[in-house]
């Protein structure tokens, strides 16, 4: 499709309709009657008049300018963006769920109730911890709730002093800014050669201000932090928890559990790792699973099981309180769970295994092309560099990036983590065949090929996709952030 | 090894994959791992099941939640849903992309946003409006953590009682270490108590945060709060049912500095609580201050208009540690579902969606007190929401109802424990005169 696209309100014809409500079936009274003037709304809105078909022909537009794992392949480093099975949205879409009033008696909720307690319990025997909660709305969401569960744990012991948060230079951005928010300090930790948390450095900020590190493991770059233990237990020595960014979860189900590396609290990104659809940027779901002695200070309300019964409990006197209006978002957990089922405990240990081998496969054979900043084998994702082409031919990771959406394919994540130049962060999934990643392989040849013969080419991508390359600068400079009648 | 269906690669490309990498086993890929923390043991979990069987299991889960016709609100509302909505959500180029860094072939999600952002605009009267937060309650802790950081040494924000428990709790949640008093001012017959509010605006007072409707369903009447919470150099926030503002005045027309709520009345269902969406606009001179993602309209190198993603210096990937929010996907499909609602509903179904809701919610108030003789929290007007003070009645009343296929409203109690008695009873456009006068009946049994 080529070309603009109207907006809706451009669209609009004063009168028409797109939707109607049934006639009031009883007396209708003046408004004025209900409500005096000075409560009453004096401004028109401008939202659009438009026919039911004006609606749905504009928004399959919209969609058809727009680009998901159902088009084609998305490896998008740090995402995990897989396939999101079909009967999960059948699942998800069961009026015994959808019509559910959050305020509804227990009694009447017992199996969305169970849904949510047993998939806790699942989680807590994938990460290996004790118990959890489904709330938080998304990973960042769940990691500031896990900085409150610090806070609260060492509230608990007087531990006020203990304000110092260490994350890794590579550490996806949230990181610091969730335990900023929760009245943390953060401290940057370095990595070493091996693209590893430095033990030397970390050694350094071990002292009685210690709240904790956060992980990822494997960390951003896709490797496996092999120090792990000596991490733990150091840490946790100096009296700090560990937090796990659960993000790059999908490289190690089934393989290794958080709980057992020593992690105290972990968030997991239901929507990344368990395949629930991420939407355009949400809804997502980012539990969080804690280890024993962290339980009692999870939010409220927690599910719990009496007998054969279930029911909200809101008596647990030092939680961090309520994080959420109601529960979280209920919708993204029946995916989820849907997706816990299907793939059981042998599918999940094969999904990690899959994710494993396709990036090594693409790693492997992407190596001669591209440069590989650190040697060995990677997780479920790593990290290219764009550096040889941008010094000897100007070509960067933005370039290269452009250019794989003419060939249908969504660009990596780059220039991300920030240790690595022209960074091409590079995550293909489990679900990805191997026909797709030969191909993803050979487009990529082609584009540092392209860059020696006709750089210019390559500064100009993409040329196939709805619009060309988007001015951000100017969007920023003079912001135009709303539509508004002439 | 297993060959399921979401799984692709078979055993000889599995095999030929790793002559590739040069190693000889999948283990081998793992070999980075110290045998220490590697997984001894299978899961304990069930082993992979079909698609049929799922489905099977979880129908059943869905099966023995139960349902009734709903007077029940408190931040969730039972309305009309459009089947567009649904559909259209589920095309999947809006629901299986991620959130759209890469403009070029994110046009369609960019548009949708912005056109989201212009329709909170509009209905607020604000001037800029996010890509969405995550539900309402969430919404008023970033509209005060705006306050807070937009202010110098302030460090107490003031809330109406009257705002929602949940919202309260959340807003003690995430301040309640950081050194920031959430002040609650004591409501008197389900109003904010206005003089109070004004006599605790103090120079430390970030902001005042108020919702009309109320948790008790009232209209609040704020007229002069703003001046006076701006004569204080503090900021005025306002937290409304965005049902409400086809008819009753904007955040805007208040004068507020921030406006916030949730829009899972504009068609969501109400799904346990969640997906909903939560949004937030505000003046253009705190632009800067706004959390969480904004799309800009630009243009593309051929000068045709485009939209991106834009100011993303206030965010968190680039201030990292001194970020204000850490807020980062958001409820893009939800708000897409907002977004289409409002564009089914248009300008006129949003007046007569509003005033259906108030027609019928007085109908069932004025039979209920007036005929029945039940007693009103408040005499103030109210929206598609009101109080009925029930007394030790309440259990009685709210099973009987139950018994007979109704779910008669919200004991407030469930919320908070101060309000001992009070039913606050919703009524949308969906409700009928049948289903209000058989209400009305079993009540009068109880009443």
């Amino acid at each position: 499709m080529d070309g603009e696209t109207q907006l809706i309100f451009e669209r609009s014809v004063a009168g028409r309709r797109g939707f109607l409500f049934p006639e009031n079936d009883m007396e209708t009274k003046p408004i004025d009657n209900l409500i005096p003037e000075n409560y009453r709304r004096n401004s028109e809105t401008c939202l659009p008049e438009v026919s039911e078909v004006d609606v749905v022909r504009h928004f399959t537009e919209l969609a058809s300018r727009s680009f998901g794992v159902d088009a084609g392949f998305y490896p998008l480093g740090s995402c995990t963006m897989k396939y999101n099975p079909k009967v999960n949205e059948d699942i998800a879409a069961l009026s015994g769920f959808t019509s559910l009033h959050p305020l509804q008696p227990s009694e009447d909720v017992q199996g969305i109730l169970e849904l949510m307690y047993k998939l806790t319990k699942g989680l807590c025997e994938l990460t290996g911890m004790q118990w959890g909660t489904l709330q938080p709305f998304a990973g960042a969401h769940g990691e500031f709730t896990g900085m409150k569960l610090f806070k609260a744990y060492f509230k608990s012991r007087g531990e006020h002093d203990r304000r110092k948060i260490l994350v890794p230079t590579s550490a996806h951005g949230t990181n610091p800014a969730s335990a900023h928010i929760s009245g943390f300090e953060v401290q940057e930790i370095e990595a070493d050669h091996r693209g590893l948390v430095s033990i030397e450095d970390l050694k350094k900020h071990l002292d009685e201000n210690l709240a904790g590190i956060m992980l990822t493991n494997p960390n951003t770059l896709g490797l496996f932090e092999k120090d792990i233990e000596t991490i733990a237990t150091l840490v946790h020595d100096a009296g700090g928890l560990l937090y796990y960014d659960g993000a790059n979860l999908n490289a190690i189900m089934g393989k290794v559990r958080p709980g057992d590396m020593g992690f105290d609290v972990i968030h997991m990104n239901l929507h990344k790792t368990f395949s629930t659809p991420h939407g355009g940027g949400g809804p997502g779901a980012g539990p969080v699973l804690v280890s024993k002695r962290l339980v009692k200070f999870l939010p409220v309300p927690d599910v719990e099981k009496q007998g054969e019964a279930y029911d909200f409990c809101f008596a647990h006197p030092e939680s961090i309180g309520r994080i959420s209006g109601f529960y979280g978002n209920i919708g993204v957990l029946t995916r989820a769970y849907a997706f816990l089922l299907a793939m059981g405990s042998d599918g999940l240990t094969a999904a990690s295994e899959m994710a494993v081998l396709n990036a090594n496969y693409l790693r492997s054979r992407l190596k001669t092309s591209f440069s590989i900043p650190f040697e060995g084998i990677c997780k479920h994702e790593f990290v290219l560099s764009a550096k040889n082409i941008k010094e000897e031919f100007g070509i960067s990771a933005l370039d290269v990036a452009k250019a794989l959406l003419d060939a249908g394919i969504h660009p990596p994540t780059i220039y991300f983590p920030l240790i690595v130049p022209e960074a091409l962060m590079i995550e293909p999934t489990e679900s990805e065949s191997k026909e797709t990643l030969d191909r993803f392989v050979e487009v990529m040849e082609s584009i540092a090929k392209q860059a020696a013969v006709d750089p210019q080419k390559l500064h100009d991508a993409p040329h196939q996709t709805p619009v060309r390359r988007v001015d951000e600068v100017q969007a920023a400079k003079h912001p135009i952030v709303a539509w508004r009648p002439e | 090894m297993i060959q399921h269906p979401y799984l692709p690669q078979t055993e000889d490309e599995i095999k030929s994959m790793l002559e590739t990498i040069g190693v000889s086993s999948i283990d081998d890929l793992f070999s980075d791992i110290a045998p220490s923390v590697l997984l001894q043991k299978e899961l304990n979990l069930p082993k992979t099941k079909t698609e049929w069987e799922v489905y099977q299991e979880l129908s059943h889960l869905a099966e023995k939640n139960r349902s009734a016709i709903s007077f029940l609100g408190c931040g969730s509302y039972d309305h009309i849903l459009p089947s567009v909505v649904g559909r259209i959500m589920g095309l999947p180029m809006f629901y299986t992309s991620y959130t759209p860094y890469q403009a070029e072939i994110s046009q369609g999600v960019l548009q949708a946003i912005f056109e989201f952002q212009s329709m909170i605009c509009s209905i607020t009267g604000m001037d800029v409006a996010n890509a969405s937060l995550y539900d309402g309650a969430t919404a008023a802790v970033e509209a005060a953590a705006m306050a807070v950081n937009s202010s110098r040494n302030s460090d107490t924000i003031l809330v109406s009682e009257t705002v929602h428990p949940s919202t309260k709790a959340v807003l003690r949640t995430y301040f309640g270490d950081l050194g920031i008093n959430i002040v609650e001012v004591p409501a008197e017959k389900g109003q904010s108590n206005f003089a109070a509010i004004r006599d605790a605006l103090k120079s430390e007072v970030a902001a005042v945060l108020v919702q009309t409707p109320n948790i008790f369903g009232y209209l609040e009447d704020l007229t002069g709060l703003a001046d006076a919470v701006h004569d204080n150099k503090s900021k005025l926030i306002v937290s409304s049912n965005p049902m409400s503002l086809g008819i009753a005045r904007s955040q805007a027309e208040w004068n507020a500095d921030i406006a916030v709520g949730d829009t899972q009345p504009f068609g969501l269902p109400s799904y346990f609580g969640g997906p909903s969406v939560g949004y937030i606009a505000t003046r253009e001179k705190l632009m800067r201050k706004l959390p969480g993602r904004i799309v800009g309209q630009t243009t593309d190198a051929e000068g045709k208009r485009a939209f991106v993603l834009t100011l993303q210096a206030r965010e968190q990937h680039i201030k990292r540690e001194r970020a204000t929010s850490n807020i980062c996907s958001n409820q893009a499909l939800a708000a897409l579902g907002t977004t289409i609602y409002l564009s089914l509903i248009g300008k006129q179904g949003l007046k007569e969606a509003g005033n259906l809701c108030l027609q019928k919610a007085h109908y069932l108030h004025d039979r209920l007190v007036k005929e029945l003789g039940a007693e009103a929290l408040s005499a103030e007007p109210f929206f598609n929401e009101f109080t009925l003070n029930i007394g030790s009645k309440t259990d009685d009343l709210i099973k009987a109802l139950r018994s007979g296929g109704i779910y008669g409203g919200v004991r407030v109690e469930n919320l908070d424990e101060r309000y001992q008695g009070l039913v606050t009873i919703a009524v949308t456009e969906k409700r009928t005169k049948q289903e209000m006068d058989r209400y009305v009946d079993i009540a009068r049994e109880v009443l």
